[in-house]
């Protein structure tokens, strides 16, 4: 037999045996994630409690996880669910728990204090949720008191909105030759500034669609050696509004991983644009924004939806300026949660430390997206 | 595909020609054809032969009887262009073959006009902002490169018309016209030798010219509200135009962008006593007012 025919013989046998032997005695993680049996353990301290709370939410089992909880009169197991993943459809409601931190924050023989951070698998990304959590010692075991957070309730009522959209006829297969299309909307970058950061080069801007018609717009930026030649072409991806309205602004932050500033002679810029059918609503307040600089800055405030319908992915994109108005980095954060009509939902943007001390100035924008659109 | 396979029928054919023992055999050809119309070709000579007609899009062939005229019916050669006669006679014996050349030239009627206009949307005012392009065409799409007299006019919404003469130079003719002062939807038409061709022009209006808002308390809120926003020829700001609302405060702010609606924008914000309201349009920027209420 050949060596490699005896290779193959070896491996095939090894992965088969190590099947049999994962099936018949699987470790306890893995029965858990076939559903066959749960990490549940006994709650016989604080952390475990809160173990188990985080377990159960992770499989979904919400019946469960309500049970467990000590204030099961301030809150029915309906609320305690949407309090979690949200009332209205957004990120979270199509993430799941990639896992949680537990910290203990204070504990006395019959009660304690936790922070419990979930880390939910979003499609752009983690998405952390902070909680403070109460425990009460009932007999041997303790309780998690889940902090009831109140739903504002909008009265009823009727918001008037003039709904206000862009339809787009574009040129079709058929058409002869010299039958004009319609023109792209024109976009104008207004500014750009590259920065050298230890995890490679960014290129920041700011684009702004000078036209009347709403935009689709991209920004692809190439770094280029003395010679003319290309380092690397990268686009605006996610930190982008890629729909502008008129006369709207949008920041951009290109990444080039890897690169060094020093090896590039220049950076040539390339906007994009195309007709886009869009509506002008929803408009979204941004309200009491605050930049927060100390060791952990951020930038905070809270997104309110003007309209009467729900937005479900809205995206904050800030602007950071030092004081001579100069670009300084270019910020985002996903809001996991839907915005239901004038309702105040907080958001929270971390800024790197030491940009933080040149930041004097920002400037927020919300890219928004509904399910089904806004007709 | 059609060209190459023109080029390897003519090869054919006069590889065929060269193997053709020689018979006496001459062609008298018209020194051009319109396209699509009726021609013939005298021959003399005896015998019989076959004759080719090769162009870059079309190629005939014809047995014919030497010494007769050949006839083509209208619409046999349509495609302008130079073309090849092949005149081979046939049978043993039979003479070199005889080539010749003729061409066919666009009828000098227009029968279709391509009109290339840009921009499709422009700024009110602009100087030679819009240009215009014709090219004219016969019935069977050939470019009639004879020079030909061409109309071209603007017409505004508000009935203002500019208009421009030119002559088609190789086929082609084209103009430079100013956008006008007022926005809307302006006809651009061209027409040549009684027909037209018209495309649509949009003149929009340009940035705000001025920019001013005003306040108003409303209970906890304040209601901002701009006035009507107008380029500086006085055309209003063409709604769904995004015009952002700024208020600082002692340690934070508020923000939001409101697309103009009836030409005006207006939004409610929560009040803050000592605030800075500011009002800004794309590049342009607006009044401020300072809220001591």
């Amino acid at each position: 037999m050949k060596r490699g025919t005896l290779l193959a013989f070896f491996f095939g046998t090894v992965t088969v045996a190590v099947v049999i032997i994962g099936t018949l005695w699987p470790v306890p993680a893995a029965r858990a994630y076939a559903g066959e049996e749960s990490l549940i353990e006994s709650s016989s301290t604080p952390e475990a409690a809160v173990r188990n709370l985080g377990e159960e939410i992770r499989t979904h089992d919400w019946q469960k996880a309500y049970a467990s909880l000590a204030n099961r009169a301030q809150l029915t197991e309906f609320e305690f669910e949407h309090d979690v993943t949200g009332y209205d459809v957004g990120l979270r409601t199509y993430s799941s728990l990639d896992h949680y931190e537990i910290s203990p924050l204070h504990a006395s023989d019959n009660d304690a204090t936790l922070q419990f951070t979930l880390y939910w698998s979003t499609v752009v990304g983690p998405q952390p949720d902070t909680r403070t959590l109460h425990l009460l010692r009932v007999g041997n075991d303790w309780e998690v008191e889940w902090p009831v957070s109140e739903r504002p309730i909008v009265p009823p009522q009727v918001i008037p909105v003039e709904y206000l959209r862009w339809d787009v006829i574009n040129r079709g297969p058929g058409d002869d030759w010299g039958v004009q299309d319609v023109d792209a909307p024109s976009v104008r970058i207004v500014d750009m500034h590259p920065v050298q950061r230890a995890d490679g080069v960014f290129v920041l801007g700011e684009l702004l669609n000078q036209d009347v018609v709403p935009a689709y717009v991209s920004v692809t930026a190439t770094l280029q050696r003395q010679d003319g030649s290309a380092i690397a072409t990268e686009d605006a991806f996610d930190r982008i509004s890629h729909i502008l309205l008129p006369k709207q602004v949008t920041p951009f932050l290109i990444e080039f991983p890897d690169a060094s500033l020093a090896s590039v002679r220049s950076i040539r810029m390339e906007p994009f644009s195309t007709l886009v059918s869009a509506s002008a609503d929803p408009v979204i307040e941004i309200d009491n924004q605050h930049f927060n600089a100390g060791p952990e800055a951020s930038l905070t405030g809270e997104l309110i939806n003007e309209s009467g319908q729900v937005v479900n992915v809205p995206e904050v994109l800030g602007t950071l300026y030092d004081q001579s108005g100069q670009l300084v980095w270019v910020v985002d954060q996903y809001v996991d949660h839907a915005l239901p009509p004038q309702t105040p939902v907080a958001f929270k943007i971390p800024i790197p430390e030491d940009l933080a001390r040149k930041v004097s100035s920002e400037r927020l924008i919300v890219a928004t997206y509904s399910f089904g659109g806004y007709l | 595909m059609k060209a190459g396979v023109v080029i390897v029928l003519g090869a054919l054919a006069l590889a065929a020609v060269r193997e053709t023992p020689a018979q006496d055999g001459s062609l008298n050809l018209p020194k051009s054809v319109a396209a699509g119309s009726a021609f013939s070709i005298p021959t003399s000579g005896s015998g019989k032969a076959a004759l080719y007609i090769i162009g870059l899009g079309q190629v005939l062939k014809r047995y014919v009887q030497l010494g007769e005229t050949v006839y083509f019916p209208e619409g046999s050669l349509h495609d302008a262009g130079s073309y090849v006669v092949i005149l081979a006679p046939a049978g043993a014996g039979a003479s070199a073959a005889e080539t010749d050349a003729f061409d066919v030239t666009p009828v000098p009627t227009p029968a279709r006009l391509s009109f290339l206009a840009k921009p499709s949307r422009l700024p009110v005012s602009l100087h030679d902002g819009i240009t215009g392009a014709a090219y004219v065409f016969d019935a069977y799409g050939n470019l009639i490169v004879t020079p030909m007299p061409v109309s071209f006019q603007l017409s505004g919404p508000s009935g203002s018309t500019q208009k421009s003469d030119a002559v088609t130079k190789a086929g082609a003719a084209w103009v430079e016209m100013d956008s006008t002062g007022k926005q809307g939807i302006d006809q651009f038409v061209v027409s040549a030798g009684g027909i037209s061709s018209t495309r649509v022009i949009r003149q929009v209006p340009g940035d705000p010219c001025t920019l001013k808002m005003s306040a108003q308390a409303s209970g906890q809120k304040l209601q901002l509200k701009t006035d009507p926003v107008l380029d500086c020829s006085g055309n209003a700001v063409l709604d769904g135009t995004i015009v952002t609302f700024s208020e600082a405060y002692d340690g934070g702010q508020s923000t939001v962008d409101v697309p103009l609606k009836h030409g005006i924008a207006a939004v409610s914000i929560p009040a803050h006593h000592g605030a800075t309201l500011s009002v800004a349009c794309g590049i342009v920027l607006g009044n401020q007012i300072r809220w001591e209420q």
